[in-house]
């Protein structure tokens, strides 16, 4: 695993230049998923893609994750193609779906990633205990996952991808499938967890008020085909529970929807700045 | 439950004997209900009973019991041995077909192809071509092309089960293993393998199913000597004269599918944590 020290400090954590995404190319059945996708995003950064359903904001995910292959442009992962960023472990990952194999504790879960890279039993056991602590389950890891409530499924999940200890975090609805008070406070949690490590994020989600709170910056997507419409930077408070009640939340909440809704976004009197 | 099912199918047999007519019942010249005389069906009690008597007039003639055991035991070895290589085999295949597409298109039609080819008319060649082989230097036995035939039948459902459980996974988990740059060995061995016992285990069972029916067959079509499926025939022949012993055999045989089916029961039980449902 390299050291954040090998990537010069100018290196973004990602880079998305003229990228684009079509399915079965040159068949009738030919899907332009995404087109001339152009994002940067620095190390640290927390990046929210916010879109109606088809509007491709997972495949973009999906393109940085290596899970699928741009067919135009190029995408790159602190400098490197995302095959060998995927190689070299740069980056964690969640889905909706917290994917954790129900035969195995909650403790050899979060291992998992561990165990395939040779790490030593002790130094496993070590990490995976940490991580418990850190997402505040440290007493479920002899737990089956199907003894967990969907949104402690999801804490291990996100432990489990900070394994690694990637620069970067992708994030794919993780907390689509939460009610909203489990929601808000898986939240708050998320926002420690990236100021205790310094990850950068995408975040992939459908809630306007969650991709706020959430973000450095919005990229908002819109469909057919899908293209980022506007990037809308989020310049808050510290965000804590107080920030949901404060006005210039509603208002970059109020810049994000009119910019769904296809509107020019006004300039808000403060706090939002539209690039 | 077993017991009262047990009880349940007693009391429908004396029953049927205690209304049933002793001809039977037929309309319009087709029997469409067995006869319920003591030869056609004898009471339960003096099958039972028959157990006991020796099995032959001949002196020193050791008792029904004993012989039914030790071809029950006899036939039980071969069907396990066929139960065990068929499901080595079905497993492994499975293991082929879903690493290579390839393989899979080429070998499934006959894997499938393979079963509806009758029993009966694979035994004399299995045989046949048992008797040009060698196994570790010693010549073909006859058990061997039975315990064949066991395996012939059993691989199949451990095949297209096993299959099936390897490939049935959430997209989530492939998704990850993938992201985790797991290589697909590492992906068999932590994935797919512990996600296919849902699967896998009740293939087995139908292997075990399978590999007694096979092993009875083929003892019958192939002549060979001293399996339930040989008494089955012998009894057969003395059903005139001495209608209780045939029962005698065919409860040997089915004593002998319950054990085997006890079998991949323990076997539940030991990999019960990867079931899908294990902890509800």
């Amino acid at each position: 695993m390299p050291d954040a020290d090998d990537v010069a400090p100018s290196t973004p954590a990602v880079l998305l230049r003229a990228a684009g995404k079509t399915f079965n190319p040159g068949r009738p059945s030919a899907v332009t998923a995404l087109t001339d996708i152009e994002l940067t995003i620095a190390p640290g950064e927390f990046v929210s893609l916010i879109g109606p359903s088809g509007c491709g904001k997972s495949t973009l995910m999906r393109l940085v994750a290596d899970l699928e292959q741009p067919t135009e442009g190029t995408v790159e992962v602190f400098g490197k193609t995302p095959h060998q960023a995927r190689l070299d472990q740069d980056y964690g990952i969640a889905f909706q779906h917290a994917g954790l194999l129900p035969w195995r504790t909650v403790q050899a879960n979060v291992e998992l990633p561990l165990e395939l890279h040779g790490i030593g039993r002790a130094d496993r056991r070590a990490r995976a205990g940490e991580l418990l602590a850190m997402v505040g389950l440290a007493e479920f890891g002899g737990h089956r996952p199907d003894q967990l409530s969907g949104g402690m499924q999801q804490r291990v999940a996100i432990a489990r991808a900070l394994a690694e200890r990637p620069r970067l975090l992708l994030m794919d609805e993780p907390f689509g499938a939460l009610d909203e008070m489990t929601r808000e406070r898986m939240q708050a949690e998320l926002v420690a967890l990236c100021q205790q490590t310094g990850c950068a994020v995408i975040f992939v989600t459908h809630s306007i008020p969650e991709a706020v709170y959430l973000s450095h910056r919005v990229a908002v997507m819109s469909p057919r085909p899908g293209r980022i419409s506007h990037l809308i930077g989020v310049d808050l408070a510290e965000r804590n529970e107080d920030l949901r009640e404060d006005p210039g939340f509603f208002a970059a909440v109020t810049a994000v929807r009119e910019a769904l809704r296809g509107h020019d976004v006004q300039l808000p009197p403060r706090g939002v700045e539209v690039r | 439950m077993g017991v009262l099912a047990l009880v349940l199918a007693a009391l429908a047999w004396e029953g049927y004997k205690l209304v049933g007519s002793d001809d039977g019942w037929s309309a319009f010249g087709v029997r469409l209900l067995p006869r319920a005389d003591d030869v056609s069906m004898p009471h339960l009690w003096q099958v039972a009973q028959r157990f006991g008597e020796p099995e032959l007039s001949a002196a020193g003639s050791s008792s029904v019991l004993v012989a039914v055991l030790q071809a029950a035991w006899f036939s039980f070895r071969l069907s396990l041995l066929g139960w065990l290589v068929g499901g080595v085999i079905g497993m492994l295949l499975a293991v082929l077909m879903q690493r290579f597409r390839t393989a899979q298109d080429a070998l499934l039609p006959y894997v499938v192809v393979s079963q509806t080819v009758p029993l009966v008319a694979l035994a004399p060649l299995v045989v046949g071509w048992g008797g040009h082989l060698a196994v570790f230097g010693r010549p073909w036995q006859p058990w061997m092309s039975v315990a064949a035939i066991s395996a012939y039948l059993a691989f199949f459902p451990v095949s297209v089960g096993m299959l099936r459980g390897l490939e049935s996974l959430p997209a989530t988990q492939l998704g990850l293993m993938h992201c985790y740059a797991a290589s697909w060995w590492q992906t068999l061995l932590r994935l797919r393998l512990p996600a296919s016992v849902g699967y896998l285990v009740p293939a087995l069972r139908l292997a075990a199913a399978a590999s007694v029916i096979g092993a009875i067959v083929a003892e019958i079509s192939t002549g060979t000597r001293g399996g339930i499926g040989r008494l089955i025939i012998e009894y057969a022949q003395s059903a005139t004269g001495d209608p209780a012993k045939p029962w005698t055999a065919i409860i040997g045989a089915a004593g002998l599918g319950l054990a085997v089916a006890g079998l991949v029961g323990l076997l539940d039980l030991a990999l019960h944590r990867y079931h899908p449902s294990a902890g509800r």
